[in-house]
């Protein structure tokens, strides 16, 4: 895995609410956050590894969180563009519903955990279970991703730039994979697919709304066998 | 459930330093188990004298008395004692003493202090601040099937100068002990942990490295755990294969920390600078001295 | 005139008590079909329960309260600890949680007017919330589930309370359950899943694992709906004790503890009866855990007026006004019902009797309701049967079983001369038999004697 890629030196423009989690109580930086009507841009600073930064955003706005995160980074967003320049720890950007959020270096567990829409980019490496249960979430991985990633994968596309480690896509229903490196293994009913016409264009457009211009032609396609979609006893083994 | 952290330094110049760093990460895993907390320390002088054999002891009433050769210190309800001999020599005088004491650690330069209370107080009451030494491993508790007592706390000892401490829960733990206690093996305990610590002791004792006594471990265990063992002059950390209770793991030149989350290791000196990266399942990361 | 019983004992006929018929049929049917069986409905076998204790009403030493004036209140207060809105309902009586998919949406609807009626909570299920629900119900706890189907923070604004869900009482550790005759199109988008296949369940939730990971998971929950609501923890019946501590430091404000005989709509036979505890052995667990952490029916603190209590749901076999006030005088809350309500809606209804006969069942038999073809209407996704049920009249009927249970408990109160049903205490019970005296840690009638107490 990678070490620590992060932005440095950018340059704050002038319109942006800063608040620093040294010295200001999570709680009040979440409340700002949730104020109706709220627009403009936020910058977060020394988030320290805190939990739940930026959780419930319901705005069209801008939030930079300058350092590595903890969990929930992001939970549950909507609308809102957020950059974690830094690390982030389990579950970033679960259950988002709209909106973007990119990290910087490397997510742990569950990076994108059931989310429904929106885009979440990882510059860095995902860790295991990457996209579990995503429920029409896009995600694109700069790095690998670890393993039992798109577990139970019901709608949504996921894209790795790396490589993607054991049991890629078990259970997975409707969700679309695209690989560029080595997967360990897949799992159940997770089967490799064609790549037609229509799956480079859908594979071109995420790569480059997530920043990147990698040939489509790299890559390889995984989604459902649908053998499991009924119940039956000849499967007993999967189950 | 729990938080873990350990922290295994490189450098010399860092060891006047190790107390407080390993008291900061204790802290911020509070969250995570405010009922106990436990810790070993490699190194101090005054804890554990260079040179000598070194047994800790709690849950006693009062300062234990082996004999006039063995030196004494009380920090809190630990009474951290030293003598000029070998530690297991130095520990079977204690248990023929003390047969009811708990025995917290044994092994040349480490003292290991255990209590129940929150992990600050106690990380307070134990002056930890101010502790020296190259290596300091953690642990803070939210009892999950077993009762809060000093017996309960982690570190476990699981064999002269070694230590280990769990995050998650075995779930065929039950079966194992009974397994081990037909062996010989006697427990301090109804912890889960105990069993993981005394199995691993159990594969040293016959002779096997670190890495295979965790890989047995993996092999025989079921449940989801990260744990962290740590020698005189190692540490080793592993995960389950599912790798469902989170483990960070930072590195730089100076020095090498894992801890149950990223906010343990945030107050480390150059973390900004830090190699950072998850523990792959069933991946032994050793590190020595 | 004989009885087939009479005629079986004249032949020397006798049945094994361990491949009784009932057995002798599953076997039978595993060996025709190679799957597992899948019903709903909680445990059915005969277990320790409310039944098996008695009140000790008045006496020479206790004088009962008249009814009408003399008041026995009936209001309960949950999730004050935290929460900046905590409920306040009428009754100790509230709907758990089912989902639509394994309801239909005029059940659903019959559920939210009938707890409304009675000033109490509905629960949404495995499956996500519903305009019908939160339209109708007054007070609406939102469950979060492994699945998290359907699951999005608008939603959780909306809501009353939250229920994080580890598991449930017909299935301790098994996820949801829902097969393609019921995965209709609105099931289906509600859900993220094709139409018509059958559904599979995580059983664990995806971005945590265990109370140290649960708490920062709660504090998620907390700051997306700025500490608005209370939030209720969830388990089936298992290890209740530690369950139940875990569950408080992780940060419930409210826990809900569901023995083997709650019910579900499907999973397999073999969880339903043989995993998890009977619910009477874990309410004293749960009342235990709740003492020891000094957060059982702790008043409000003087400085804040906040509650410094955890309260505790029970269900799991509530049927009557006497089981709801057994499990309050053993130490709960309030009671959650889920089968009683479905049947105080009409399930498995005498009236039904030729249908079930069709379907290979019986009135008061009737468990299938995996199959989606529920001539009540009730359990189903079948526009033709669910026409059947008229929400309106179902939501009255649920009132009245509502108001019949609040008040059979209030009788029972008031004989123990009980201001209020929460005054109930576990002295005002005694135990018909050694088991449910052990378990629900009350004596035997007419001893001491509490089996296993002081072990």
């Amino acid at each position: 895995m990678d070490t620590l890629k992060r932005r440095t030196g950018a340059q704050r423009p002038r319109d942006v609410s800063v608040y620093d989690l040294r010295s200001t109580p999570l709680r009040d930086v979440n409340t700002a956050l949730h104020q109706p009507d709220l627009e403009g841009e936020f910058a977060i600073d020394h988030p320290d590894g805190a939990h739940n930064v930026a959780v419930g955003v319901n705005a069209p706005v801008r939030v930079h969180v300058d350092g590595h995160v903890g969990y929930y980074a992001a939970g549950m967003n909507q609308q809102a563009d957020i950059v974690i320049d830094g690390n982030a720890g389990t579950g970033v950007a679960e259950n988002m519903m709209s909106g973007t959020v990119r990290v910087t270096g490397n997510a742990s567990q569950s990076a994108g955990a059931t989310a429904h829409g929106g885009l979440l980019v990882i510059e860095g490496d995902a860790a295991a279970r990457c996209g579990i249960s995503m429920k029409g979430v896009d995600i694109v991985v700069g790095g690998s991703i670890g393993h039992m990633s798109a577990f139970m994968a019901q709608a949504g596309r996921l894209v790795v730039r790396g490589d993607a480690g054991e049991a890629l896509g078990d259970s997975i229903y409707e969700a679309r994979i695209y690989v560029r490196g080595a997967v360990s293994s897949l799992g159940a009913d997770c089967v490799k697919k064609d790549m037609r016409p229509e799956h480079h264009a859908e594979l071109a457009e995420l790569l480059s709304a997530a920043g990147y211009s990698d040939d489509t032609v790299e890559y390889t396609r995984y989604g459902s066998a649908r053998n499991l979609y009924h119940f039956h006893v000849d499967n007993a083994s999967s189950y | 459930m729990c938080g873990i952290v350990g922290l295994h330094l490189r450098t010399e110049e860092l060891y006047p330093r190790l107390g407080e760093l390993l008291a900061g990460m204790l802290g911020e895993m509070a969250d995570r188990g405010a009922d106990s907390a436990g810790i070993a320390v490699y190194g101090d002088p005054t804890w554990s004298p260079p040179g000598r054999g070194c047994v800790s002891v709690t849950d006693i009433a009062e300062a234990p008395d082996i004999g006039p050769d063995v030196a004494v210190v009380q920090v809190d309800s630990t009474y951290l004692l030293s003598a000029d001999e070998p530690s297991e020599e130095l520990l079977r005088r204690v248990r023929a003493g003390y047969p009811d004491a708990l025995i917290a650690g044994f092994g040349a330069d480490l003292a290991v202090l255990k209590g129940v209370g929150h992990p600050r107080d106690l990380s307070d009451a134990w002056g930890l601040a101010k502790a020296q030494g190259w290596q300091g491993v953690g642990h803070t508790r939210m009892a999950t099937e077993s009762a809060v007592t000093p017996s309960g706390c982690h570190p476990y000892t699981v064999g002269p100068q070694q230590c280990l401490v769990h995050n998650g829960s075995f779930s065929n733990h039950a079966t194992i002990r009974r397994d081990l206690r037909r062996a010989g093996v006697s427990f301090d305990s109804a912890n889960d942990t105990e069993v993981g610590a005394r199995f691993v002791a159990q594969q040293l004792a016959a002779g096997r490295d670190v890495e295979t006594a965790l890989k047995e471990l993996c092999a025989t265990f079921d449940g989801f755990y990260t744990l962290l063992v740590s020698n005189r002059d190692s540490f080793a950390v592993v995960r389950d294969a599912i790798a469902c209770k989170p483990a960070v793991i930072a590195e730089t030149t100076d020095w090498v920390a894992m801890a149950s989350e990223y906010r343990a290791l945030a107050g480390l000196p150059g973390v900004e600078s830090a190699k950072i990266w998850e523990p792959e399942p069933e991946v032994v990361y050793a590190w020595t001295r | 005139m004989s009885s087939p019983t009479d005629d079986r004992a004249r032949l020397g006929l006798r049945e094994s008590a361990t491949f009784d018929r009932t057995a002798i049929a599953a076997i039978q049917r595993a060996a025709e079909t190679g799957i597992y069986d899948i019903r709903g409905w909680g445990a059915k076998r005969a277990l320790p329960h409310f039944d098996d204790l008695l009140f000790l009403g008045a006496s020479m030493s206790r004088y009962p309260l008249e009814g009408y004036r003399e008041r026995c209140g009936t209001d309960v207060v949950l999730g004050g600890r935290n929460a900046k809105h905590p409920l306040h309902l009428d009754i100790p009586v509230t709907i758990a949680g089912m989902s639509f998919g394994a309801l239909s949406g005029p059940a659903k609807e019959a559920l939210g007017r009938g707890a409304s009626e009675a000033g109490t909570s509905t629960t949404t299920g495995d499956g996500g919330m519903t305009p019908e629900e939160r339209g109708q119900s007054k007070h609406l706890v939102y469950q979060y589930l492994p699945s998290r189907y359907g699951m999005n923070p608008d939603d959780l604004r909306k809501a009353d309370a939250i229920e994080v869900v580890l598991g449930q009482g017909a299935k301790p550790g098994g996820g949801g359950m829902l097969l393609g005759q019921k995965i209709s199109e609105r099931v289906a988008g509600m859900r993220t899943l094709p139409e018509g296949i059958d559904q599979r369940s995580a059983c664990r939730h995806p971005d945590w694992t265990g109370p140290d990971d649960l708490t920062i998971k709660i504090n998620e929950l907390r700051e997306i709906t700025d500490w608005e609501k209370p939030i209720y923890v969830k388990v089936g019946a298992t290890r209740t004790y530690y369950d139940v501590k875990l569950a408080v430091h992780a940060g419930a404000d409210v826990v809900v503890v569901d023995g083997m005989q709650g019910g579900t709509a499907a999973t397999q036979e073999v969880f339903i009866e043989h995993v998890g505890i009977p619910t009477l052995a874990a309410i004293p667990q749960a009342v235990q855990a709740l003492q020891e952490l000094g957060v059982h029916r702790a008043g409000a603190s003087a400085a804040t007026g906040k509650s410094n209590g955890v309260q505790l749901i029970v269900s799991g076999g509530i049927r009557n006004g006497a089981d709801v006030a057994k499990a309050l005088a053993l130490g709960a809350d309030a009671v959650a019902i889920g089968t009683a309500a479905l049947i105080a809606l009409g399930d498995n209804h005498p009236r039904h009797e030729d249908e079930y006969r069709k379907l290979g069942s019986a009135a008061g038999f009737y468990d299938d309701f995996q199959d989606g073809r529920d001539p009540a209407g009730i359990s189903t996704q079948d526009p033709e049967l669910s026409a059947r049920f008229d929400p309106v009249e179902g939501g009255h009927r649920l009132a009245n079983f509502l108001r019949v249970l609040t008040m059979e408990a209030q009788t029972i109160a008031r004989a123990c001369g009980k201001a209020h049903v929460t005054h109930l205490e576990p002295e005002d019970l005694v135990a018909l038999t050694i088991e449910a005296a052990a378990m629900a840690r009350v004596p035997l009638a007419g001893t001491n004697w509490i089996p296993g107490a002081g072990l």
